[in-house]
């Protein structure tokens, strides 16, 4: 086994490239990658610094090269045949494979209304250029779609002194994103900043100038962005005769239904033991998934299994969420001088845990919340809302039992 | 005179918790101080070198200090970046406690 081919170039492709290197392959590693530019990091595209957008290069071409990965930049895979193991370049030619990682990501889903193609979509580095660069002060943006790259743009775009309309369908924003109550404060300081709201409302149609809504109402615009989710990126796959649901179907070891390609990342959808396949749209697992597809094509036998986390940055609060909160779930809630944490118990078990404060303020509790998670412990729900009872003697208690 | 040491004063031990880290500014830059489990002092520049996070608010455990954005982690004693993203080593400062106050030396 000495050559491996990884289709996708992003936060998840690249980290299984240097993965492999990590776990002492020694063959061929070709990373074939769309997008003009060396890989870079998405969160930064809509938490600009001062203004401007940021390319944050994942790694840099030496790193590339001593890690003796060969990038192709700016090429696509048009087809992969699984049974001559070959994927087909854009660039011409074909590359042969003993083992392939499909982490081809997710790409934005498409309104369908009339004018729907003056929409400007928000995934890439040339997308965020496209709207940092046109929109300026006194202009109005309108952001279809409440979710948490919706509302992290409307936050930057506020603090540029743009007037900004949110249109959602569902009646409160970042529903199935984050823990209602933390929605509901972001919601509240969105409000606070300026931004109008249109929430329970479709979309009839984007003129020149406004958003139509289904009601009949007009948001006016000068620049319209849909961020209404995203769809993973199953075409390659599917053309392969490889299982696809909800993203590409892998088991636990992130295998697909050919045992020779695996999948990682925004468009991988893995088994679960309960049954079931899940898939995650977040920076951290897209690098979690790469490391251990990348150690089970290196011939490791490892299940994937990590706690899902996540964060978002509006305005200067962070929120940060270890585990799937679930509103079935019993809530506990513990205040703290930087903000507030809510836990969340099934069946007496603490499975999940959710921090919002100012910056990275309750990271902290988070990453405490987590080992707890993980050590499986079911706490008294008096001693995780007392905040005079340390998270941290918590946990060693609970390893020492 | 470059090999004169100069000790700034900057907390008593007792503001910074056990396995805990302080951010501490000085002179236009930022600095984490951190209290190890055996009560010695470290110093390291203050922000992360994945992206310019302040350590400080990341969980210290053993001598280890985790940032708060990416969980990227820093070995306090020695700057050593022991988990990714985090790739770059920390530069770090000597440290001393007398009397109970803690004191750095920023050179
Ligand atoms: C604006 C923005 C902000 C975000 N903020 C956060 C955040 O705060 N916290 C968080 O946890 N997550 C955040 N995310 C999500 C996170 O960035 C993604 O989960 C992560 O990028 C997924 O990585 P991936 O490698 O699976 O997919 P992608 O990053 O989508 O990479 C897939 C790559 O594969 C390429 N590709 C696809 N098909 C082919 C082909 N046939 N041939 C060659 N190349 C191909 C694509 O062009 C793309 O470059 C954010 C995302 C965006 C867009
Ligand atoms: S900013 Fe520290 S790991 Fe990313």
């Amino acid at each position: 086994m000495d050559r491996i081919v990884i289709i996708g170039a992003g936060e998840s492709g690249t980290r299984a490239a240097f993965a492999l290197r990590e776990s002492g392959f020694t063959g061929s590693v070709t990373l074939v990658g769309t997008e003009p530019h060396l890989p870079y990091e998405r969160p930064p595209l809509s938490k600009p610094v001062n203004g401007a957008v940021q390319m944050k290069p994942i790694c840099g071409a030496e790193a590339l090269k001593a890690a003796g990965i060969d990038y192709l930049q700016g090429v696509s895979a048009l087809n992969v045949d699984p049974h001559a193991r070959s994927v087909a370049l854009s660039a011409g030619g074909t590359l042969t494979y003993d083992k392939l990682l499909l982490s081809t990501g997710a790409r934005p889903r498409r309104l369908t209304c009339p004018g729907s193609e003056r929409a400007l979509d928000f995934r890439t580095l040339g997308d965020a250029e496209t709207i940092f660069s046109r929109a300026a002060a006194g202009q109005n943006v309108a952001i279809i779609g409440g979710g948490l790259i919706g509302m992290e743009l409307a936050a930057v775009l506020r603090g540029k002194g743009i007037d900004v309309g949110i249109i959602e369908m569902a009646p409160k924003p970042l529903g199935r994103a984050v823990p209602a109550r933390f929605a509901a404060r972001f919601h509240a300081r969105h409000q606070a900043e300026g931004v109008g709201f249109h929430l329970g409302q479709g979309i009839a149609e984007i003129t020149d100038d406004a958003v139509v809504l289904a009601d009949g109402g007009k948001v006016p615009a000068d620049i319209v962005v849909a961020a209404i989710g995203v769809q993973p990126d199953t075409a390659l796959a599917e053309a392969a005769g490889i299982a696809v649901g909800n993203g590409i179907l892998t088991d636990g070891h992130l295998r697909t239904s050919d045992p020779n390609i695996y999948a990682s990342g925004d468009c991988a959808a893995v088994a679960q033991p309960g049954g079931g396949h899940v898939r995650f749209e977040s920076w951290r697992n897209a690098r979690a998934q790469a490391e251990a597809a990348a150690r089970n094509m290196a011939g490791g036998k490892e299940i994937f299994a990590a706690i899902p986390w996540f964060w978002t940055d509006q305005y200067d609060l962070g929120l940060q969420v270890a585990g799937l909160p679930h509103p079935d779930h019993q809530s506990v809630i513990r205040q703290l001088e930087g903000g507030e944490l809510e836990f969340y118990l099934d069946g007496g078990c603490l499975v999940a845990a959710a921090g919002l404060g100012v910056g990275n303020g309750l990271a902290k509790e988070i990453k405490l919340a987590e080992m707890l998670i993980a050590a499986g412990i079911s706490p008294d729900p008096a001693v995780l809302a007392d905040p005079g009872v340390n998270l941290k003697s918590l946990l060693k208690s609970a390893r020492a039992a | 005179m470059s090999n004169v040491i100069t000790w700034v004063p900057a907390c008593k031990l007792d503001d910074i918790e056990q396995e805990g880290a302080i951010r501490f500014d000085h002179g236009g830059r930022t600095y984490a101080i951190y209290r190890g489990p055996d009560d010695s002092v470290y110093c390291t520049a203050g922000l992360c070198t994945h992206e310019a996070i302040h350590l400080a608010d990341g969980l210290v455990m053993d001598y280890e200090v985790e940032c708060p954005k990416h969980s990227g982690a820093f070995d306090y004693r020695t700057g050593e970046a022991i988990r990714l993203p985090a790739c770059e080593n920390l530069k770090t400062y000597p440290a001393e406690i007398v009397d109970g106050e803690v004191r750095v030396a920023l050179g």
